[in-house]
Order: C-alpha cells, then sequence, then structure tokens
C-alpha cells in the first residue's frame, strides 16, 4: 500500500518521493493535493502533487523537513510503504491558452508549480519561469522546469547562483520587458504576497497556491480556512489556488503560525526519543 | 407489521411474564439510575466512559416496569422501528441474548444507540409511563446498552443471516450511521457491499465526532467487525468522485450508490477577529483529540489547550467539546448559548453530565467579535446578552439582541460549534443531481432515491445535520428503496 518506489534528497531538508498510487496516478490534474499519513501515530499532511507517471502508476511528491511527521516522512526509504494516502483533493487549475504566462516558483513551491508550468506550455502558451531560494543548493527541479518553459530565471538570495536578488525582482524584469498575461506563484506566503502586490500594480491576473494548515482536507475541519475577498474560504475544497490579489496573506501568515510553540514542544520531544 | 407485534406479544411466554406481576407492582418501581464514574474523578481522563452501565439485577427489574402494553407507542418513537416491547421482556425474563438479537433485527448499532440516541425525545418521550401517568418513562436507551453490552461482553456475538449472493454489486459513500446501516441491510439482501470512506477509519462521526468519553471507539470497533463478518467490505482513503468517478466504479461493476457523505463544512459566524488563531471549528477540535489522539503526546498532531475555553453553541457537538476542554485541562470550560438551557437541541443527559463536571453555561448569550495578541492568538471575546422572543419555525424562541448589553471574556481558545453544511464533494462531482439551495441532496422521503435513479442518498447530506439515529432509519429506507429499484429494474 502506498509503497516508496524512488526517493532522491534535494537538500539537507528537501526530499523528493515517487510513490505507488496508480488510482491517484490516474485521477489527479494540475493544481490537485493529496493528504498522507505516515503510520498510526503520524499528522495528517497535504502535499501538493508534483507529478505523475501514469503508466507505472506513482505520483511524485516534494517533502520539506518543518515538524515531527514531515521529518519521519523525509526519513523514508525505498520499500517503505505509507499508511494512508487519499487524494486527488482540492480544485485543479484552470489552465488555457492566454499567451505568457509568468510562472514563479519559491522554495519547495516550485515542486506543486511543475505539473501546472508543464500545463500551460501543452496549451500552447508562452512560459517564463522564476525560480528562487535562499542559495544555490534549495533549487529543485530546474531540469524539469527548463523542460516546460520558454525561459528560466533562477534568483537566489545570496548570489550563489543565477541572480542575487529576489523572486519579485526577476518577475518585475520580464513584466517590464514584455506582455504578461497571468502569472502563479507558489512558494512561501511571503513570498506570494510579495508577488501579489507586484502584479497587481500592472494588473495582471494571477493566482496563488496556499499551504495551510489542514487536518482532514475534505471540507471538514475548517482549520485552513482563509479570508479571499472579504470571504471565508476553504483552502482544501474552495482551492488551494485563490486570485492572489484577494487573498490577505498577513493572515494568512498569522494562521501559518497557529501551532509554532506545539510544533517545537513535540519537535524536541521526538529528537530526545532519537538519542 | 402491526400483525407480526401482536403475533410476537401473544406467544407463551410473553403472557406468562406479563402474568407474573400486576400492572400496580410495576408502576409502583422507581425508574433506575444509571450509575456514573464520579465527576471529579472523571475529568482526567478523555477515555473513560462516564455511564457505567446497568447490572443484571438492576436491567431485569427496569425492564419489570414495562408493561408489556398492548399498543407499544414506544415502537412510533423509534426511528428504526425496534421491537421494544420484545428485547425489554427479554431481558425481564434473564434472556439476554434474544434481547441483543431483537435489536439486531432492525438496527445495525443498538451499542452505539444505547448510548447517543436523544431516547427522551424518541422511545421514551412515547413510553405509556410518559404519556398516560406522567411518571418516568421505562429506561429503554439504558435496557439496549444493557443488552448490548452483554452480548458483546459474552463473546457469543450473534451475526446476523445473510441472503445467498444475488451477483449485484453496490457501493456506500461515507461510513458513517446511515452508511453502516445501509450496509447491513444491504448484505443481509444478498448484495456484494463496499463501503467508501475518505478519512483513514471507518465510523465517521462515531470515530472523529463523539468523544470516547461517550461512545468508546472499541464499542463501534465491534459493530464494524460484525459487519466485517457479514461480509461488508470497507475501502479507506477513498473518495468517489475524486478517487474514482462514479463513472470508473460502474465500470468496475457498481450498479448502484447510496451517499450518506455527512455534513461537511462546518458553519462559522461570519463576525470580527473569527479567523483569528485559537478559534475553531467543533469539527476540526474534536477531530484532533478523537481521530487524532492529539491528547496523546506520542501522537504528532497538536491541539491547543486553553485555560478559559468558550464553546459556542447548544448541540451535543458544543456539549462534546466543552466537555473535551475540561479534560484537556481547561480552568474555564464555557458553554456560549444563545438562548436558554430549555432550548437547548443537546441530549439532556449531556447537559446534566456537564454540569456535574463544572461546566459554566453562559446561557442567553452570542460572540459579536474576538480581539487577539500580536502573534494573532485570541484572548477575548465579546458577547452580547440575548433575550427569547416569539417563537421560530424550530417552534423554539427567538432569542432577540438586548441593546448595550456587551460585556467581554478572557478565552484563549474559543471552539464554533454552531452546525455544519453539507459537504460539496460528492454534489460537486455529480452538476446533474438535484440539490436544495442549502446544498443537501434532494430524494424521495421514502426510497430516499435521488434525481439519477441509481443514486441515493440519506444522513446529513440529505438533512444537513440531525442525530445518528434519524441518519440510521435513512441507512435503512435507501436500502429497501434500492432493493426494490434493482428488482424491478430487472
Amino acid at each position: 500500500m502506498n509503497q516508496i518506489i524512488k526517493t532522491e534528497q534535494f537538500s539537507e531538508n528537501v526530499v523528493k518521493l515517487v510513490v505507488h498510487a496508480p488510482r491517484i496516478a490516474r485521477a489527479r490534474k494540475p493544481g490537485h493535493f493529496i493528504i498522507l499519513r505516515i503510520d498510526e501515530k503520524g499528522e495528517r499532511i497535504p502535499l501538493t502533487i508534483a507529478g505523475a507517471d501514469e503508466k507505472a502508476g506513482t505520483i511524485t511528491l516534494v517533502a520539506q523537513k518543518v515538524g515531527v511527521s514531515s521529518q519521519r516522512l523525509c526519513e523514508l526509504q525505498p520499500g517503505d510503504e505509507i499508511l494512508d494516502m487519499v487524494g486527488p483533493l482540492g480544485r485543479a487549475t484552470e489552465i488555457h491558452n492566454v499567451g505568457t504566462v509568468l510562472a514563479c516558483g519559491g522554495g519547495v513551491g516550485v515542486a506543486p508549480l511543475l505539473p501546472i508550468v508543464e500545463g500551460f506550455k501543452k496549451a500552447g502558451n508562452r512560459v517564463i519561469s522564476i525560480l528562487a531560494a535562499r542559495s544555490k543548493d534549495l533549487i529543485i527541479l530546474e531540469d524539469e522546469i527548463r523542460k516546460w518553459s520558454d525561459e528560466v530565471i533562477i534568483m537566489t538570495d545570496d548570489g550563489s547562483y543565477g541572480r542575487k536578488g529576489l523572486v519579485t525582482a526577476g518577475a518585475e524584469e520580464v513584466i517590464l520587458r514584455e506582455k504578461v498575461d497571468e502569472c502563479v506563484a507558489i512558494g512561501p506566503a511571503v513570498m506570494m504576497k510579495f508577488t501579489a502586490l507586484l502584479t497587481k500594480k500592472y494588473d495582471i491576473p494571477t493566482q496563488a497556491s496556499l499551504n495551510a494548515i489542514m487536518v482532514d482536507g475534505t471540507g471538514m475541519c475548517g482549520a485552513c480556512r482563509v479570508t479571499v475577498g472579504g470571504e471565508t474560504k476553504f483552502t482544501c475544497v474552495d482551492g488551494p489556488e485563490f486570485d492572489a490579489h484577494q487573498i490577505d496573506f498577513d493572515e494568512l501568515l498569522l494562521r501559518l503560525g497557529g501551532y509554532k510553540q506545539d510544533e517545537v514542544d513535540a519537535f524536541e520531544r521526538y529528537l530526545s526519543t532519537q538519542k | 407489521m402491526q400483525e407480526y407485534l401482536k403475533m410476537e406479544r401473544e406467544q407463551a411466554w410473553r403472557i406468562e411474564l406479563r402474568n407474573q406481576i400486576k400492572n400496580k407492582e410495576r408502576t409502583a418501581l422507581p425508574r433506575v439510575k444509571m450509575p456514573e464514574m464520579d465527576p471529579q474523578e472523571r475529568i482526567c481522563y478523555q477515555d473513560r466512559e462516564v455511564n457505567l452501565g446497568l447490572d443484571v439485577e438492576n436491567a431485569r427489574r427496569e425492564a419489570s416496569r414495562c408493561m408489556d402494553c398492548v399498543n407499544p407507542t414506544c415502537i412510533e418513537g423509534c426511528p428504526v422501528s425496534i421491537n421494544i416491547p420484545k428485547f425489554v421482556k427479554n431481558i425481564e425474563r434473564g434472556e439476554f441474548l434474544e434481547a441483543a438479537k431483537t435489536l439486531k433485527e432492525t438496527s445495525a448499532l443498538p451499542a452505539v444507540c444505547g448510548r447517543v440516541c436523544p431516547q427522551e425525545k424518541q422511545c421514551e418521550a412515547s413510553c405509556f409511563y410518559t404519556l398516560k401517568l406522567k411518571k418516568d418513562p421505562v429506561a429503554i436507551g439504558y435496557l439496549e446498552r444493557f443488552a448490548a453490552d452483554y452480548e458483546r461482553e459474552s463473546g457469543q456475538i450473534s451475526v446476523p443471516e445473510v441472503a445467498p449472493k444475488n451477483g449485484m454489486k453496490v457501493a456506500a459513500i461515507g461510513s458513517g450511521p446511515a452508511s453502516l446501516a445501509f450496509a447491513g441491510d444491504m448484505i443481509k439482501l444478498g448484495y456484494e457491499v463496499t463501503v467508501f470512506e475518505a478519512l483513514h477509519e471507518i465510523g465517521g462521526v462515531l470515530k472523529y465526532g463523539i468523544p470516547e468519553f461517550r461512545l468508546p471507539n472499541h464499542i463501534v470497533d465491534v459493530e464494524l467487525d460484525n459487519l466485517k463478518k457479514m461480509g461488508v467490505r470497507f475501502e479507506r482513503n477513498f473518495i468517489v468522485g475524486r478517487t474514482a468517478t462514479f463513472e470508473d466504479l460502474k465500470e468496475e461493476g457498481y450498479c448502484a450508490f447510496f451517499v450518506a457523505s455527512g455534513a461537511g463544512l462546518p458553519r462559522f459566524m461570519n463576525i470580527p477577529g473569527e479567523n483569528y488563531n485559537g478559534i475553531l471549528s467543533s469539527n476540526e477540535y474534536l477531530t484532533r483529540v478523537n481521530l487524532m489522539n492529539a491528547a496523546n503526546d506520542e501522537f504528532d498532531t497538536p491541539v491547543l489547550k486553553g485555560k478559559n475555553v468558550a464553546v459556542v453553541g447548544g448541540g451535543n457537538t458544543a456539549m462534546d467539546s466543552v466537555r473535551t476542554a475540561k479534560r484537556l485541562g481547561a480552568a474555564r470550560a464555557m458553554i456560549i448559548y444563545r438562548r436558554s438551557r430549555e432550548e437547548m437541541p443537546a441530549r439532556v443527559e449531556e447537559v446534566h453530565h456537564a454540569e456535574e463536571e463544572g461546566i459554566e453555561f453562559i446561557n442567553l448569550a452570542n460572540p459579536v467579535e474576538y480581539f487577539a495578541d500580536e502573534k494573532g492568538r485570541v484572548n477575548r471575546m465579546r458577547i452580547q446578552r440575548m433575550e427569547l422572543g416569539e417563537p421560530d419555525a424550530s417552534g423554539r424562541r427567538r432569542p432577540v439582541v438586548v441593546e448595550g448589553s456587551e460585556t467581554d471574556i478572557d478565552v484563549d481558545v474559543v471552539v464554533v460549534a454552531i452546525g455544519v453544511s453539507p459537504n460539496p464533494l460528492i454534489p460537486s462531482a455529480l452538476p446533474e443531481l438535484k440539490v436544495s439551495r442549502w446544498g443537501t441532496i434532494e430524494v424521495d422521503p421514502e426510497s430516499m432515491q435521488s434525481s439519477i435513479p441509481e443514486l441515493f442518498a440519506g444522513g446529513d447530506i440529505v438533512r444537513g445535520g440531525a442525530t445518528v439515529i434519524l441518519a440510521m432509519g435513512d441507512g435503512r429506507r435507501a436500502a429497501a428503496g434500492m432493493h426494490r429499484y434493482l428488482t424491478e429494474s430487472k
């Protein structure tokens, strides 16, 4: 059940997992996510699907160590099994031919961005991708993104790879240079917030995919609520993608910190049991 | 039905039993008291049941209060029409396993219903004692629980007979009480039944919603095992319409579907500050504790433990939440309810237990705004006083705002338990399905058939929000309706 076929360490805290899940591999579309629980004690973790191989019956996930459960997920090896996995969840990305699409990915946000980039390219768009991270070793899936992009711009905070600067610097340059019809931004909430502010200035429709806290992922708990255009929405069933110009990112940022202290406490407990 | 009841009542043992004790003596007996765990002790445990159950002697004495009426009005009060006098009289004569068998003739989950049904509004409300004698009714709920528990503890659990397989495959979507009742009936009729559940646990609200101190999980598991023994298949982590489409499942041989996907979306009040951290739905709060074991440090899922916890609402879910908060160590655990105690939809017993446990009731009050610290964590709520006006559509007196009555309460966790809206997952997968403007699936009330002929529905996805037993009643009617549809269409 949900056997891990392959793993790849992208960086110290980021791991790619290829998991056997034939039904999900067949049904998923760009933008969809899954929820998994590694074992009886694990949390339910939402992860956006980074790709799928329908023939092999596998899906690709990219996980980052942030708490105990994700730490344990990142330590799994090929042959190990994930106890529970359900999906695909959420609404699929609306992909159509609009002209030129600017795809901005920050950190592990590049993983969910990949199928969307692929989708837009296949729909006949010109796709310009910007990959951003703190440093070179945190830039992931560059080759895969290149395959479906007309141009790729790499931005790093420390200048260790590509150009030095934030994602917004790269994005603004493109916007000033040519007509951009639509923008997609996936990454840390702060990165999406500033990308949205930039594209709003230039009046470019922008979608952002949110990584809210979730429990069930089917609309039942409301942990993932977010304010969009003044209305409360549930990220799991109404999203995860929303009109980035309507999202209350400041509220989202506060809500993402809602269990910070519990996570820190749990992580310390976990480390003490590992000694 | 009437004929069958009459025939059963005329059995020799029933006549003999009736003649043993005079009715006058029966009615002179006081109603039994349910032994309970001490309130101060029980609030230290999340998973210890409050009600301890009747012993043999008390159960038989209570059963002897029942007069085995010619016209058993109690049955009319039961949504699944349990033959109440028959099971009660079996307890009186000491045939406890027979009593359990009687329950299972019509109910797939007697140990559950004996614990969570609002008997005071159903069977016990239409007991002869209540209606005519103006006395405390026979404790039918306690006796139901007694019979089911006795059977389970005896290790001699009877598995109902199943008809030979008829070769037809049907699916139930969701694994809560409606689906379990449906599955139990359909498997008896010879269908191949698969129950699809979105979560990683079978049982729906019985597992994620109702806490262990009211309904222990191992009790639900025994009832699920029984269904498995009868041949019902369970598929967890499977969302019909997503993991596979209805078309996919039809290709896999399923010829009809029963949708009982429950009331998904928790309602909020849409008042300022409601999205601050520390304010959560009862669904989230209870799911973290009941399904994810968040109160136990060995499990990874966290839950917010507050010192001052306010729970908004007056239903069973509100009681479950506030009593959970008390057990997680809250110094103040409060109910904020906009009507008065009399209008509370919660079971009387739950309100009573909550009071014993030191829950504060701030009735005739409604939240209007929340305030938070610099990190966005709620630290204060503003409430407004209410008074009761004219009755509204539900027959309950409408709460009216008392102007200028705002006061503030310190809180660090707020649980909103004001109801749920239907889960949109299934209707969104079937655009041709007829739904009401509230998003509930529209069905024929007799057959539970929807606008799509091979699709039936029941439970909260049809009712919007109801009880375990009403959901089970829907499951049973849907099973009968689907059976009729499938045999006639052949």
